[in-house]
């Protein structure tokens, strides 16, 4: 694989994956108009914000007739005071259909009960879609405050006309302008007519609130859909409906690229409500987002599908991956972190300092493969429209994904249609984590909407889910370093090994990219004058994806224990030691250790140590750190921090683990620095919820493969944690900050497990470097 | 099967299998898509309804099991989306992605239907549905919250 390609970050390979397989058009295709503007009502005013910032001032009737104003996120207030706002990221229970939104709402003053949020199709123009990398808020705060404070000014600014002042002298709030000191007021229904005749004021002149004028920002509130979701009526992919439509499953060789050898499509048919049974064909070239292949069965109902699948007795061509075996794969990595590899990062001399420190340090940290299971599993619904010829003219879909572009750019190509003639609805996500980014289901359902003319959903079981995930890697890192007299580290040596996420769009990637390795490993923050970080090979033999947290479930796993153990041998408190160790209050240098920083710049997003030794010392201090000593056998506490997705992270966990060996985690405290927080509430459901899914993957998380093939099928072989396995509580502390938006969602993972297996040590003295926890026998006394 | 009683309404059900799980039955053939499909082998709780006030796994019941049971579904458990459990989960703020929810909210209005006053263990052991979001802590505060509202 050449180094420019192990160069591209996971958007710029979703980016050049577009760019090679769109379809091409000889003639332009025309700006389509009528959705865009379809609810809007004649003589709104429309701010029209495009990704680079900029905004512009139109009206309907502009819209319709000018071809050069791409539709873009927008605002419009209408005649009747109603504000539409364009929702254009996914939601899949972050909150951010509802945070984005009263972002712009905040800006503009509006009172939010006149708010409607119009969710946004699948659109290149709107910037970026793909709802992950706990980039949401990061990427569009400053768009949507943009965008409300456009059409503020211009409001005020035709209350200021309307009363001849200068528009100093007013002011807004709940959608009203008031003349300051005397009591008129102008509401914004009342305005809307003449703002929509001024111009946008440039970016210069803007004005913007100050964080004290906040009325919505950092401050809680509910979600959006909350009633539809308590009543039942919220729409999820499962649930999407097109008239006309007919149910389909599919099954597809539990082994990745195997194809179909035999199968009995007159027993399916058979089935009472068995429409067809269609073979889609093997993904060609490395998998992206296409389907997996195999056989449809089409049916009039769901029960139906599932009977006739249960029918077809398919017997698979299984392929080159059907001897993929992850007990031998894990050896095998572990064995290669032992020897040298490609060094991604390197200071001074590590192996060096290592050999002539007083005492040296050594372990080898080890994480299975896991799936994503979120609730809902993939589901999407495609009708196909053909000329009289079966040409395919275009593709509808409503899908629970998160990102309606990579839809668009996957069924385009399977339907031999440009990207733009498919359009594609966002359902609510019955949650996603990462999966849903991955449209290869919308492919399935277009490739069979084709086939039988007609709407067809597609509706993937647990059991198709679990099979058939992209999965989070499987991964080996080893870890050591030389200590000094004092206990501090003079060399830091780490080699990872795990298949890269880029082997899912590129069949040479095989070994870890460097924008994998900078989530935990190459952006090591300790102060160690010498550090060297490399890489070995490692092949995929499954479809490879992102799982929230990504590489942070392993890297920091492994780090965060690695720290701990060091402080154990210089026989030093953990928290002092991490603590001193950490260093200096300063910025790393992240030019010079040429790490991508996922991204954002530098300067709005500095690798800050003095952020991340904060939440270090307000977690300690949260949960009394002083009285970890003093706790008894089977008890313990464990402590770490990381810096991820942009935000910090400092863990302080809790942990009984009984004479029997059985671990509880009985209360969490985190504290978090993320910068400006919008949906405060949203933040710490999001820690609370990485927290039980930090539960779920230290714990119980593993899929193990044979043949080729995973071999839990369902939750009662994939373990995830319940109610029972929460804690007594989690306590979370956030860091009031007007820093630039970090990350949340992801954020909450990385210092999670090994905080809970640092804590396992505390309890016990017994140190847990390969996860999950249940397959150790942690039993003393 | 000719007909099941589902939110106090007898439906038809004629051209269905008998041996059809009542989960697709509510959702393909009678439009109820509130109950929701999570694992199909009751491993997960996403599906949960009550026949005759019992919480009941839709997934694994045909609806030749039912008979003149009467049913109900979140589309059912109250007239205004204000059940003391709904109420509860929303003071909380319980939902996330919001898909598992459902379930919860009906294995709750069981449990505490015949368990008025339930201690920490019995939510624990009673609200065993899956939420891969992670709003147990919540569930259980709404749970108490509920309790106390419905005494």
């Amino acid at each position: 694989m050449s180094s420019s390609s192990q160069d591209l970050t996971l958007r710029e390979m979703i980016e050049r994956s577009r760019l090679e397989t769109e379809v091409k058009t000889k003639t332009s295709t025309p700006v389509k108009r009528r959705d865009f503007l379809k609810g809007i009502a004649a003589g709104s005013l429309i701010i029209l914000c495009s990704p680079d910032g900029t905004t512009t001032a139109a009206r309907t009737k502009d819209l319709a007739n000018n071809q050069n104003l791409s539709p873009s996120l927008f605002v419009a207030v209408e005649p009747d005071g109603t504000v539409q706002v364009l929702a254009h990221r996914s939601e899949m229970g972050t909150g951010i259909r509802t945070a984005l939104p009263r972002v712009l709402a905040d800006e503009l003053s509006a009172d939010w009960d006149k708010v409607v949020i119009r969710q946004a199709k699948g659109d290149r123009r709107l910037g970026d879609q793909n709802t992950d990398g706990s980039n949401s808020i990061r990427f569009f705060y400053k768009t949507m405050r943009t965008a409300g404070a456009t059409a503020r000014n211009m409001l005020e600014q035709a209350a200021a006309n309307r009363w001849e002042v200068d528009v100093k002298d007013v002011s807004t709030s709940n959608h009203t302008v008031y003349l300051n000191g005397v009591k008129k007021k102008l509401e914004f229904h009342q305005l809307v007519e003449d703002a929509r005749k001024l111009e946008a004021p440039k970016a210069e002149d803007l004005r913007f609130k100050s964080p004290q004028e906040f009325q919505y920002i950092g401050k809680k509130f509910p979600i959006a859909d909350m009633d539809a979701i308590l009543t039942g009526e919220a729409i999820f992919g499962i649930d999407a409906h097109i008239e006309g439509q007919v149910h389909a499953v599919v099954a597809r060789c539990p082994v990745v690229g195997g194809v179909v050898e035999s199968y009995d499509s007159d027993a399916a048919k058979a089935v009472k409500g068995v429409i067809d049974v269609i073979e889609l064909p093997r993904f060609q070239g490395a998998p992206v987002f296409q389907q997996l292949g195999g056989i449809a069965v089409v049916a009039e109902n769901t029960w139906a599908a599932l009977q006739g699948r249960e029918a077809l007795k398919v017997r698979w061509n299984e392929g080159p991956n059907a001897d993929y075996d992850t007990e031998e794969f894990m050896a095998a990595l572990t064995a290669t972190v032992q020897a040298n590899g490609q060094v991604m990062r390197a200071e001074g001399d590590a192996a060096t300092a290592i050999a002539d420190a007083p005492k040296a340090v050594q372990a080898t940290y080890t994480v299975p493969h896991l799936s994503h299971a979120p609730m809902e599993t993939t589901c999407a619904v495609a009708d196909v429209k053909t000329d009289e010829a079966g040409k395919v003219i275009s593709c509808y879909l409503k899908a629970a994904t998160q990102n309606p572009q990579a839809v668009q750019q996957a069924v385009g190509p399977a339907m031999g249609i440009p990207n733009d003639e498919v359009y594609c609805d966002v359902t609510l996500l019955g949650a996603g984590f990462g999966r849903k980014s991955k449209p290869d289901y919308c492919v399935e359902a277009a490739l069979l909407s084709r086939r039988v003319k007609r709407p067809v959903h597609v509706t993937w079981t647990r059991e198709d889910d679990f099979q058939h995930d992209y999965f989070h890697t499987i991964s080996a890192v080893h870890c050591e370093a030389g200590l000094n007299e004092d206990g501090s580290p003079a060399g830091w040596l780490m080699r990872a090994a795990y298949p890269s996420i880029s082997s899912t769009f590129n069949l040479q990637a095989q070994s870890p990219a460097s924008w994998e390795a900078e989530m935990g490993l190459t952006d090591l923050p300790y102060d160690v004058p010498n550090v060297q970080v490399e890489v070995g090979q490692a092949k995929a033999h499954t479809r490879i994806g992102w799982l929230r947290a990504v590489c942070h479930i392993f890297q920091n796993f492994a780090v965060s224990s690695f720290a701990d153990e060091l402080a154990h041998a210089a026989g030093r408190d953990p928290y002092e030691y991490l603590l001193s160790t950490l260093g200096e209050d300063r910025e790393l240098d992240l030019a010079k250790l040429k790490l991508g920083n996922r991204g954002a710049s530098a300067q709005d997003y500095p690798y800050d140590i003095g952020r991340l030794k904060n939440v270090l010392t307000r977690v300690a201090t949260e949960s009394k750190w002083s009285r970890h000593n003093d706790l008894p056998r089977g008890k313990g506490l464990g402590i770490a921090c990381c810096r991820s997705f942009l935000g910090y992270t400092g863990h302080v966990v809790e942990v009984s683990v009984s004479p029997q060996g059985s671990v509880s985690v009985d209360n969490v405290w985190v504290s978090i620095d993320a910068g400006t927080i919008v949906s405060l509430d949203r933040v710490l459901a999001q820690v609370e919820g990485a927290t039980i899914m930090g539960i779920s993957q230290a714990m119980y998380g593993e899929m193990p493969m044979k043949k080729g093939r995973a071999i839990h099928s369902n939750f009662d072989g994939f373990q995830v944690a319940k109610i029972s396995d929460s804690p007594n509580s989690i306590n979370i502390d956030i860091v009031k900050s007007e820093a630039a938006p970090g990350g949340v969602g992801e954020t909450g993972i990385g210092s999670f497990a090994p905080a809970l297996c640092n804590a396992i040590f505390a309890a016990t003295g017994e140190r847990v470097r390969n996860l999950p926890i249940k397959n150790h026998d942690l039993s003393w006394g | 099967m000719a007909t099941l009683n589902v939110n106090g309404q007898q439906r038809d059900v004629s051209d269905v299998p008998p041996a059809t799980p009542l989960l697709w039955v509510l959702r393909d053939h009678l439009g109820l898509t509130g109950t929701k499909y999570g694992c199909g082998v009751s491993e997960c709780g996403a599906c949960t309804i009550h026949v005759d006030g019992e919480a009941v796994q839709s997934c694994v019941t045909a609806i030749s099991d039912i008979g003149e049971g009467k049913i109900v579904t979140i589309e059912g458990l109250s007239a205004n989306g204000d059940h003391p459990v709904q109420q509860a989960w929303k003071e909380h703020n319980v939902p996330q992605c919001g898909y598992c929810q459902v379930g919860q909210m009906m294995t709750c209005a069981a449990m505490l239907a015949a368990n008025p006053d339930p201690t920490d263990d019995d939510i624990s052991e009673g609200m065993w549905n899956i939420c891969r979001c992670g709003t147990y802590n919540r569930i259980r505060d709404a749970v108490k919250t509920a309790a106390k509202e419905m005494k």
